[in-house]
């Protein structure tokens, strides 16, 4: 299991996702500077975390996506290699074209800073492995541009795929636009390309895995990731 | 030469900045303003003479880095 997290200048949650990555698997995840243009051999999973890259200049993430070590990341994905981005890294992953859609300007304007629920629509992905379809999770979001849009097209064939991870809901697992905290279509956090080894999400699972946090819900993602890693191996 | 990129949202993408300085503009009194989009405005110097040289390279900045073509339209113009 070798994890590879991305830092770009303005990331501010890689050593929360370090901490994470950490503290499940037991293994130390490798660090990897935005101007590097090959990832570590054998890296089983890239992190591309959250933060401000660039200051969230031009656009959240566009800087960031263009940086030498993203065309590195691109290859390990086309050859099947798993991509978890959040946050910041989803935006990226999205101007990357790693994942498809945009995160636009939350549509209250405001930036959210507070704890989400979150309903896990499927657990047949890696990244999900470690939760029940349907369950809900309770993590934090922090962002000004978390409002996922897609043209009609797109959103049709990810929820025809079943490519929507997961959706912003009540505590009960109710979707509806009083939980829908940024405007999202469809109430979209979370979301795989086509392979099924990216997955793109606005909210923090990295920041709800100790007792220490107040929750541990985040830690089911990570535990999934390890089991997956274990059972390949 | 000197160069602008204007780079405005797709019609039909939600603007919810431009709803709010459109909101903005009625609360201080401007009168007559039926709706508001916002957008980016670049201006580039660019190094010798050669004008279609320069608005290709403008038109790939544009589609490489300066818009994203998934929600917005862009429009270059080398001003001379």
């Amino acid at each position: 299991m070798k994890f590879a997290v991305l830092v770009f200048p303005g990331i501010n949650r890689e050593r929360d996702m370090a901490r994470a990555l950490r503290l499940v698997s037991g293994r130390e995840p490798a660090m990897i500077w935005h101007a590097e243009t090959a990832l570590p051999v054998g890296t089983d999973l890239v992190v591309i975390p959250g933060g401000f890259s660039y200051g969230d200049y031009l656009r959240c993430g566009a800087i960031a996506a263009r940086a030498p070590i993203m065309d590195a990341v691109r290859a390990f994905a086309a050859k099947g290699g798993l991509v978890l981005a959040i946050c910041n890294g989803f935006q990226i992953a999205c101007e990357a074209g790693l994942l498809p859609g945009v995160l636009m300007r939350n549509a209250q304007l405001r930036f959210i800073c507070r704890d989400v629920y979150l309903r896990v629509e499927r657990s047949d992905t890696p990244f999900t492995r470690g939760y029940n379809a349907g369950q809900v999770i309770r993590v934090p979001v922090a962002h000004g541009e978390g409002n996922y849009i897609a043209d009609g097209a797109t959103i049709a064939r990810l929820e025809g795929e079943g490519r929507v991870v997961f959706r912003y809901a009540s505590p009960d697992g109710i979707v509806d636009p009083n939980w829908n905290h940024n405007g999202a279509m469809n109430a979209i956090a979370g979301i795989i390309n086509a392979r099924g080894n990216v997955l793109g999400m606005m909210p923090h699972p990295e920041n709800h895995v100790e007792a220490a946090m107040g929750c541990t819900d985040g830690r089911g993602l990570f535990a999934g990731l390890v089991d997956h890693f274990k059972l390949a191996a | 030469m000197r160069a602008r990129v204007t780079v405005t949202l797709k019609s039909g993408i939600l603007d919810p900045q431009g709803k709010a300085i459109e909101g903005a503009l009625r609360s201080l009194g401007v009168r007559g303003v039926a709706s508001v989009r916002q957008g980016k405005v670049f201006d580039i110097e660019i190094e010798g003479a050669d004008r279609a040289g320069a608005e290709a390279a403008l038109k790939a900045a544009a589609e490489k880095l300066l818009a994203n073509t998934v929600i917005e339209n862009y429009r270059v113009e080398v001003v001379g």
